[in-house]
């Protein structure tokens, strides 16, 4: 880790990054705060702009206003500096679809500035081969490859040079559970040892599991940035399900929240002495605890325009 | 990157098909012509092909003259309109761009890709319609072979003639591999960029026929192909040849220009 990134733990920082196409604000503005070790879960709906954001981070759209900074250099000024130790998978995976997998790496490999040798490249290739899970010696043309397992390919891709940073879209996409779970585990180990992982995602639940950080996307601008752990914090509201609505409303009077159907929010501190409390007063509870937004909650109050 | 270009380049199943095609036309030609021994009258028809029936040593410039017009330029269009639109397509562009190969880098690798490829293609088709000349066609006079002008070059001028021609031939697809490769960084389908590539050079010939558009005739990427056929003058008829060069050259400096400019500017979106 270089200069800059070292001193303020920043692997990505964009200010005002705006991508317009016409009248169309594609990225809005965006000022994005990425730090070492994050995993940074870029959230946002098909069309928010989330793709076009990895897309200018990695040099190949220019932004039409705004900077960026990746791994402490400007892009896309320093790419041939800043690329090499990033990998990334930009929407679908792409390959030669008349090579094996192994063949297509080895292309790959055999570009750039990497002046390898070939022996080294080739265990290389093998090992990230096995990473992602496919199997070294398989010599079948990508065309017979599922979907699945190109989506594997593309990782090998990004994971080839052992970067710094991964820029990831959508890395799970077309995965069954099992490859899902697998790819998930995979990328927390990388996280593990050091590699600041960037991906974008539709899926709130993987990047609830994944991430601990988190920036939404919508309709290009970034409406939330924030640690995952403070986002989903104890809101000092307690969740009491009781067929008691109305009685319960009486005895808490202005610490009521909000009532829905069987389900009342109230303001307090202990869910345990206001379960003891309503119990006292002859209030049967059915269920009681602290009440914790999920993800998908943060965004709809970040007010999502849908 | 050039290495790995023509390793994709050598690769690639297409390649082999379309030098298959380009080795199976003149082939055709061979065995009508010693099957039937009718020849076109001299003056007329294809360059050279009145003349193998007599002397076989000339087929691979007949040979050369029959597939230039059309087939050989539609494999460099089809060819160069891959380029990068192919890499689109396949989605591998954005791999290479963010490995990173720098842009123009990419762009010199592949036009020097789509000449090797010429390179491959004219000295097979040579090659291989030698072999069929002398086995299928007309033995060379003993005295040597005849030029176009009557006089008698010795083996070693016909060698060496049929060089330049080769040399010429593939400077004359220079142009077209320009237009191809600029066009395939316009579009992101490499069908299109090769159409594109085409409608270009038809428009070309079908100018060439127009008497009205004689004042853009010397301007014509195609005016100049067969001038290689004035290297078998004797003496050499360097005019159109020189033309035809200065024309390539033009073609390919603009051009290639051009795809570098809009490549270099361009945003990877697909």
């Amino acid at each position: 880790m270089t200069g800059a990134a070292m001193t303020n733990g920043q692997v990505i920082r964009t200010q005002g990054l705006t991508k317009r196409y016409g009248d169309l604000r594609a990225v809005d503005a965006v000022d994005l705060d990425v730090r070492t070790g994050d995993v940074y879960g870029f959230l946002g709906a098909n069309g928010s702009g989330k793709t076009t954001t990895l897309r200018m981070l990695l040099g190949l759209v220019l932004p039409t206003s705004g900077e960026a900074e990746v791994l402490g250099r400007p892009m896309p000024a320093a790419r041939q500096s800043v690329l090499p130790r990033i990998g990334s998978l930009v929407e679908s995976p792409g390959a030669y679809p008349h090579l094996s997998g192994p063949a297509n790496l080895a292309l790959l490999d055999a570009t750039g500035s990497d002046r390898s040798p070939r022996q080294l490249r080739n265990s290389r290739i093998a090992a990230t081969l096995d990473q992602v899970g496919l199997n070294p010696t398989d010599r079948r043309p990508v065309r017979a490859y599922s979907q699945g397992m190109r989506q594997r390919l593309g990782l090998a891709a990004a994971l080839l040079r052992q970067p710094a940073l991964l820029i990831l879209d959508e890395p799970t996409n077309g995965l069954d559970p099992q490859g899902i779970q697998e790819i998930r585990q995979l990328l927390l180990r990388l996280n593990d040892a050091g590699t600041t992982i960037f991906l974008s995602s539709h899926l709130l639940a993987e990047v609830e599991q994944m991430c601990t950080r988190v920036g939404v996307l919508d309709n290009g601008r970034l409406i939330v940035q924030e640690q995952l752990d403070i986002l989903l914090q104890p809101t000092g509201l307690v969740a009491v399900r009781t067929f008691e609505t109305h009685r319960s409303a009486t005895l808490l009077g202005s610490s009521i929240v909000s009532v829905d159907g069987d389900r009342l929010l109230v303001r307090a501190e202990d869910p345990a002495r206001l379960n003891a409390y309503l119990v006292s007063e002859g209030v049967r509870v059915d269920e009681i605890g602290p009440y914790r937004r999920t993800l998908e909650q943060v965004i709809l109050d970040a007010g999502v325009q849908a | 990157m050039i290495a790995v270009e023509l390793i994709k380049m050598l690769r690639r199943p297409r390649t082999w098909l379309i030098v298959g095609m380009l080795i199976a036309l003149p082939t055709l030609v061979a065995v009508l012509l010693a099957v039937t021994d009718l020849g076109p009258r001299p003056g007329t028809g294809p360059p050279f092909l009145s003349a193998v029936l007599s002397d076989g040593t000339l087929f691979p410039l007949a040979a050369l003259g029959v597939v230039l017009p059309l087939l050989l330029p539609i494999a460099v269009a089809v060819l160069g309109g891959d380029a990068i639109a192919g890499e689109s397509e396949t989605g591998t562009l954005r791999y290479l761009l963010v490995r990173p190969v720098g842009r123009t880098h990419l762009l010199l690798a592949k036009l020097v890709t789509v000449v090797a490829f010429v390179l491959l293609a004219v000295l097979i088709v040579a090659a291989v319609s030698y072999a069929e000349g002398r086995l299928l066609l007309g033995q060379a006079p003993a005295t040597g072979t005849v030029s176009l002008s009557g006089s008698t070059l010795s083996q070693q001028e016909l060698v060496w003639r049929t060089a330049l021609a080769l040399g010429y031939v593939i400077i004359s697809m220079l142009g077209v591999a320009a237009v191809a490769l600029f066009f395939s960084t316009m579009t992101r389908s490499s069908i299109g960029a090769a159409l594109g590539t085409v409608g270009l050079l038809v428009t070309s010939t079908v100018l060439i026929g127009l008497d009205a558009a004689s004042a853009l005739h010397p301007f014509l990427p195609t005016r100049y192909w067969l001038a290689f056929v004035d290297l078998f003058r004797d003496p050499i008829l360097w005019r159109d040849v020189l033309r035809g060069l200065a024309v390539q050259l033009g073609y390919l400096a603009v051009f290639t220009l051009a795809a570098w400019a809009n490549f270099n500017t361009k945003d990877i979106d697909d």
